[in-house]
């Protein structure tokens, strides 16, 4: 369901397969101990290779952005599709994370 | 107009059913020939739907969704996911963006108005106490539709 990356104190995320409710709550227990036990800063999802998203992820995601805020960090999101672009824009979540543009992920990691 | 093809199936209300309600839709559509956007604003608002089943309606108790599908020669797709869980004391309320009874489990409140913007058709029918049927409904560009065979 995720694969991820740790530089320093930022944390990039992979997310793969069908991010659902199911799903989320796995991807949750586990970024969330990674990001605790890592002391990360800066949170980056990469969402290219999601097949699926239902607005479990609006959950996953402000969830994950109220933390980090908490601590003082931030969030980015990139690799998104149109249709999960779709669902992030019905619940404003553009507007509390910053979208990086397609092949951010180099940059991402180093910022 | 009457169905040309009709589906129904019961399991029970556990996380882990969620995948496998969006694979069962998509294959009982795959003879309507759905283009990957049809198919994908299907399985995103029964992922919805079931989803708020499992979670809402029975809360973690156990119990049955059912989700009973159908489509008529036009290429009308109906679909309804049926919980006899706690039901919905305020229909409007619940439908309204935002919207969640159970905000610390990292709901977004959003399931209603996701099913809304990718179906044509959402109606809601529910009981406190006795359950919810959600009915979602999608005018799909019929295609082959002549391939399938029409009921006697
Ligand atoms: N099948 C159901 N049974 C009981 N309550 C439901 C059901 N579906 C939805 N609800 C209620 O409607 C609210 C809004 O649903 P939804 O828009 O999907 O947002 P979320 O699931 O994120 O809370 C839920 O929080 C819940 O209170
Ligand atoms: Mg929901």
């Amino acid at each position: 369901m995720l694969v991820y990356e740790r530089k320093r104190n930022t944390l990039l995320v992979r997310l793969n397969g069908e991010l659902d409710h199911s799903a989320s709550m796995r991807v949750r227990a586990e970024l969330d101990g990674l990001i605790t036990e890592g002391g990360i800063r800066r949170l980056v999802f990469d969402l290219r290779d999601l097949r699926f998203m239902d607005s479990s992820g609006i959950g996953l995601i402000i969830g994950r952005y109220k933390m980090m805020k908490r601590r003082g960090g931030s969030v980015a999101i990139c690799g998104s599709n149109a249709r999960i672009d779709r669902i992030f824009d019905m619940a404003g979540v553009y507007q509390l994370v910053e979208r990086k543009a397609e092949g951010g992920q180099r940059d991402a990691v180093h910022q | 107009m009457p169905y040309i093809n009709e589906m129904r199936l019961d399991f029970t209300a556990q996380p882990q059913n969620e995948a496998f309600a969006r694979l069962a839709v998509s294959g009982f559509l795959l003879p309507l020939d759905p283009t990957m956007e049809e198919l994908a604003d299907i399985k995103t608002a029964v992922s919805e739907a079931v989803t708020n089943a499992i979670v809402h309606g029975y809360g973690g108790r156990p119990g049955i969704v059912r989700l009973a599908a159908g489509y008529a020669a036009d290429g009308t797709f109906t679909v309804e996911i049926i919980d006899r869980g706690r039901g919905i004391e305020d229909v409007q309320r619940a439908m309204q963006p935002f919207f969640t009874t159970s905000a610390d489990d990292e709901r977004s409140g959003m399931g209603f108005t996701v099913m809304q913007s990718f179906m044509d058709e959402v109606d809601v029918r529910s009981a406190a106490g006795r359950g919810t049927v959600v009915r979602l409904v999608k005018h799909m560009r019929a295609r082959e539709t002549d391939a399938v065979p029409r009921r006697a």
